[in-house]
């Protein structure tokens, strides 16, 4: 299949299901000192219900800020975007997505639980349900037993996945992570890889996912979104069809090579336009 | 002795030492035309003076290698000490010392702040051991200070005018507690605490607000830096005039001089949350309140420890300057300006004793709070592991 086949495809996809994320033609330039910086130019894409779309690309394509725009934290230069068929702006005051931003973020002054806890308490739920969720969410990510730590005792690892159960904590449909897992190990990696899949599929939450991991992104995607830096663009956004309950093990098929494979084409051809 | 290192303190010490044995104790008395004393008399002094030798030989070859050899300085340290002191005021040295007290007041010298030396080194994973390390070091050089202000003011006869010793201070202090308690109460209780109270908390719930408002923010800085360039001697009587004789006129100047370190640091403190924070509370549409009170107020509360701690000084300072202008008859300020018109030095040094005192246990109050409240905070969390 060649790279306009595969475009093509997506372009027929029957638009059955509800659009969770639409955006048409969008731009984002950042003005600097030294000039302006293209960080988003031309992007068109929806992420439909229940998709678990992932983001791959070069350092400084733009995967971050096509996030936070999404999320509200920047505003686009150009184009159109809505979220749920609102403005991201409505979106966020909605609190319709949690959000893993690329650093753990964790408040120094309290402790693991009270930092899950805390998008509860702003949300003002009530105390017992604040701290069944985070107990909850924190066996999610592995951290139970550690509720009473302050994050400057976990290592880099544990505070990203403290900060996942924080955005796990509060249950919104969208799911915004940006490189969650990039600070763990392989192993560990691999079983949270398992157990936000597990999550996923059993709660039909929508994600947006940036990896720069090309086998985590073929693993968990339905649809990978391959960027390219200068200006940052979507050069290719390729679609799988792996079973909701997928297992590790796929990544030894012939179909999760082949895509695999396609994914790190994209990636080549984006890189050699920088040279 | 090749690879082998004298120690050089403990060198200082015993020959100090035994030269001071060797020269005269004391000077000539005019009116009996004598030497006032001799060591070969007073068989204490020459006990300390010859331990201080063997000591001092024995540990140059040894080295102070351990806190138990740290402790046997100091405790010679100590026993010399108080002949030293023994002999100045039995023996009628007071005013005669010569080379040889000085010689050995030289080798006690050494021997503290090699022992000092070894305990501030000391290091242990124990914490009551180490918490007893680091008390006893600024006590022990505190009290040493304090034998070395005695010594030389009693041994050169310094005129009490111009310093007294401070064992008379102490004296004085003990004798006038009576004072002490009303002028303490009348400054530091009355004027002190409303001033610094006043003062720090509307600072911080102005700046609460200036926050809020862009130019305000911007404009503070130099502003501040006016207000405490403003000498308090010029406001004092001012305040004085406005607000009467008593605390309030004090409490006045307190809040003058407290208010812009808070303001300021607490402006400063409140843009010191991170971007990414800021950012992580939007995602959850957190209100203006909701984010001042869940990641402003406590990113900022290092800075504003910080300006409790500059007031916790100011405020006392202030205060005391302030009843120089115009005071009903009790406060530490009223005493000094008073008692130095009568000569009274001693009473002045107690109040001053007094004022330092009170500074450095509301200081130490501040700290204390300002560890428990921002124990997150890098500068503290390392000793918590
Ligand atoms: N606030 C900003 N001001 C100016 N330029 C910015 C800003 N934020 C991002 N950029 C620029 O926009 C481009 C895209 O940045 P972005 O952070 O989205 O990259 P990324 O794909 O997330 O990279 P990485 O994989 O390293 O995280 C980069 O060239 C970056 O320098
Ligand atoms: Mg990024």
């Amino acid at each position: 299949m060649t790279l306009k086949q595969v475009v093509n495809n997506v372009a027929e996809m029957p638009a059955s299901k509800k659009a969770v994320v639409d955006i048409n033609k969008l731009s984002l330039t950042f003005q600097t000192a030294d000039g302006p910086v293209y960080a988003l130019s031309d992007v068109d894409l929806t992420i439909e219900e229940g998709d678990f779309v992932s983001f791959i690309g070069p350092s400084g394509c733009g995967k971050t800020t096509l996030l936070r725009v999404i999320a509200d934290l920047e505003q686009a230069t150009g184009g159109d975007i809505s979220i749920n068929g609102v403005t991201p702006h409505e979106a966020r005051e909605k609190r319709a997505y949690g959000y893993v931003f690329q650093a753990p973020a964790l408040l120094p002054w309290r402790s693991i639980e009270r930092n899950v806890t805390l998008p509860l308490e702003i949300m003002e739920i009530s105390k017992e349900e604040r701290v069944k969720r985070a107990q909850e969410a924190l066996k999610l990510v592995e951290l139970n037993g550690f509720e009473k730590k302050f994050p400057w005792q976990l290592s880099g690892g544990m505070q990203q996945r403290a900060s996942i159960a924080r955005a796990l904590s509060f249950d919104a449909d969208l799911l915004l992570m940006d490189e969650p897992f990039g600070a763990l190990d392989e192993i560990v990696r691999d079983h949270l890889n398992e157990q936000l899949l597990k999550l996923w599929a059993r709660t039909n939450k929508t994600v947006a996912f940036v990896t720069h991991s090309i086998p985590e992104a073929v693993y968990l995607s339905t649809k990978i979104v391959v960027m390219s830096p200068r200006p940052g663009r979507i050069i290719d956004v390729i679609e799988t069809n792996f079973p909701n309950d997928r297992t590790l093990d796929i990544r030894e098929t012939p179909e999760f090579l082949e895509i695999a494979h396609r994914v790190r084409e994209g990636l080549r051809a984006g890189h050699s336009n920088d040279e | 002795m090749t690879g082998m290192k004298l120690d050089k303190f403990c060198l200082v010490a015993a020959i100090a030492a035994l030269l001071a044995l060797i020269f005269p104790l004391s000077g000539i008395d005019g009116d009996t035309g004598k030497q006032v004393a001799f060591v070969g008399d007073i068989p204490g002094l020459a006990i300390a003076m010859a331990l201080c030798v063997i000591t001092g030989a024995a540990f140059t070859w040894l080295g102070v290698r351990s806190v138990k050899a740290g402790m046997v300085i100091l405790a010679v340290a100590v026993f010399g000490c108080w002949q030293a002191v023994d002999v100045l005021y039995d023996h009628g040295v007071a005013g005669y010392a010569a080379l040889g007290f000085w010689l050995f007041i030289i080798s006690l010298w050494a021997f503290v702040w090699r022992g000092i030396d070894v305990i501030a080194n000391f290091h242990s994973l124990d914490r009551s051991k180490q918490h007893a390390a680091n008390i006893v070091v600024p006590l022990a050089f505190g009290v040493w200070l304090l034998f070395v202000w005695e010594v030389v003011v009693s041994g050169f006869g310094v005129p009490q005018v111009l310093l007294p010793p401070p064992s008379m201070i102490g004296e004085r202090f003990v004798n006038s507690t009576d004072i002490l308690a009303s002028d303490f109460h009348q400054t530091f209780v009355k004027a002190v605490l409303s001033g610094y109270v006043m003062g720090c908390g509307s600072a911080f719930i102005i700046a609460i607000a200036v926050d809020r408002v862009p130019f305000l923010k911007r404009g503070l800085l130099p502003l501040g830096n006016m207000v405490s360039a403003l000498p308090i001697i010029g406001v004092a009587p001012i305040m004085v005039m406005w607000f009467g004789f008593d605390w309030q006129s004090k409490a006045a100047v307190i809040v003058i001089m407290t208010f812009f370190p808070m303001l300021v640091n607490t402006v400063t403190g409140l843009n010191a949350a991170g971007k990414l924070e800021k950012d992580l509370m939007a995602t959850y549409a957190s209100g203006y309140w909701s984010t001042l009170f869940r990641l402003r107020l406590p990113a900022a509360m290092p800075f504003v420890f910080n300006a409790l701690k500059i007031n916790s000084t100011l405020a006392l300072i202030g205060a005391i300057v302030a009843e120089f202008f115009g005071t009903p008859i009790v406060g530490m300020g009223f005493r000094i300006s008073t008692e130095v018109g009568r000569m009274n030095i001693d009473m002045v040094w107690a109040e001053i004793a007094l004022a330092a005192l009170a500074g450095t246990a509301f200081y130490g109050a501040v700290a204390y709070i300002e560890r428990k409240a921002t124990s997150w905070h890098p500068s503290f969390r390392v000793r918590r592991h």
